[in-house]
């Protein structure tokens, strides 16, 4: 019998992962790309994605408060090291759309879900303030990008190495 | 004396009443704008440079006149990428036609201090009939025009290949003006 986290958790933990995995590679893309309508439209869906990713992590911080998590398998300084890696992934997931979302008021090209449902801009135009924004968002990302890759890496020393239940306790299976 | 000193008055008041013709724009004070859709996202911008040559009296409407140059290459979307897009062969291809133009052929009253001027807009060597409403409000011999339009701007081939996707950039472009407008010579 594996202790496993809830349905819930784990539907939010897989689908803001698959929506991650898709807005970071769409982002550095389309910044890529030479002005045009194909690029209009990649940083628009790209927003969307964080609009919605924003609007999950909220959701889920909020499940997370009412349950208890099943405990980690883990020495102590891994359990401490596990926490700290969760707790600045949860602070970039938030920190993360947030820039966007200032970058797009400084920018002058306010947020509009599906094109439909206006943000309200957090600051007004300024190029400047776009510009550092911008840096912001590219260097918390760099920074998610790092944790990331030492959570999926720990997952599998877990599931390969040690061969314990650390990641089917986030798998319905 | 007495009686040349009040008809000067009286003439005063008279032209300043009813013959003042507005003639001389204010550049520095007077603006051009635009508002259109990007995915749905609401922007705006303006054009830096413009002439207007008019004259505009509400109580001869029948010589009002208005011509509008606007210098296409000083345009302002608000980002470079978009200003040097703009100012390429696919929207205005400003080296070919630095210009836009407007061109009114008649003025009519709709009633207050509204009004509505017809005319011909040409923009990248195409000409198209438009209306604007606008707003007249005289102050001394300064008066305030306000008006509004809408252009498509694939009837001038602004936009074209790629951008004529107008799910991405909207065909409708909002033209705003906002011209402050100095009264000219009393006519006689």
């Amino acid at each position: 019998m594996i202790a496993r986290y809830t349905y819930p958790a784990m539907a939010l933990h897989w689908l803001m992962a698959l929506l991650i995995f898709i807005a970071f590679p769409l982002g550095l893309y389309a910044h890529e790309l030479p002005f045009s309508p194909l690029k209009l439209q990649l940083i628009s869906y790209h927003k969307w994605l964080g609009v919605t990713i924003l609007g999950l992590l909220l959701v889920r911080i909020i499940w997370r408060l009412t349950q208890t998590p099943p405990a980690l398998l883990a020495t102590n300084w891994q359990r401490h090291a596990a926490h700290a890696v969760h707790g600045l992934i949860y602070a970039l997931l938030l920190a993360i759309p947030l820039s966007g979302w200032l970058m797009s008021s400084a920018k002058g090209i306010p947020v509009v879900y599906f094109g439909l449902w206006q943000l309200p801009d957090l600051v007004s135009k300024n190029k400047e303030l776009g510009d550092l924004f911008k840096e912001l968002h590219e260097g918390l990302n760099t920074g998610l990008l790092a944790l990331v890759v030492l959570h999926i890496a720990a997952a599998l020393k877990h599931h390969l190495i040690d061969k314990d239940n650390t990641l089917r306790r986030m798998l319905p299976f | 004396m007495k009686k040349l000193f009040y008809t000067l008055c009286l003439l005063g008041l008279t032209s300043a009443t009813y013959a003042t013709e507005f003639t001389q724009i204010v550049p520095a004070k007077s603006s051009l704008t635009f508002g259109y859709k990007q995915m749905g996202v609401p922007m705006d911008g303006k054009f830096g440079q413009f002439t207007a040559q008019m004259r505009f009296d509400p109580a001869q409407l029948t010589t009002a006149q208005a011509r509008i140059d606007v210098n296409l290459a000083s345009i302002d979307t608000g980002s470079s990428e978009a200003n040097e897009e703009v100012s390429g062969k696919l929207w205005f291809n400003t080296r070919a036609f630095p210009n836009g133009q407007f061109v009114s052929s008649s003025v009519k009253a709709l009633g207050g201090n509204r009004y509505q001027t017809f005319g011909t807009l040409t923009l990248k060597g195409k000409a198209v009939p438009v209306s604007a409403i606008f707003t007249f409000k005289p102050d001394g011999a300064t008066a305030i025009f306000d008006g509004t339009f809408v252009l498509k701007r694939l009837d001038y081939g602004i936009g074209e290949g790629i951008w004529t996707d107008i799910s991405t950039v909207a065909n409708e472009i909002q033209i705003g003006f906002h011209f402050i407008v100095n009264a000219g010579a009393v006519k006689k």
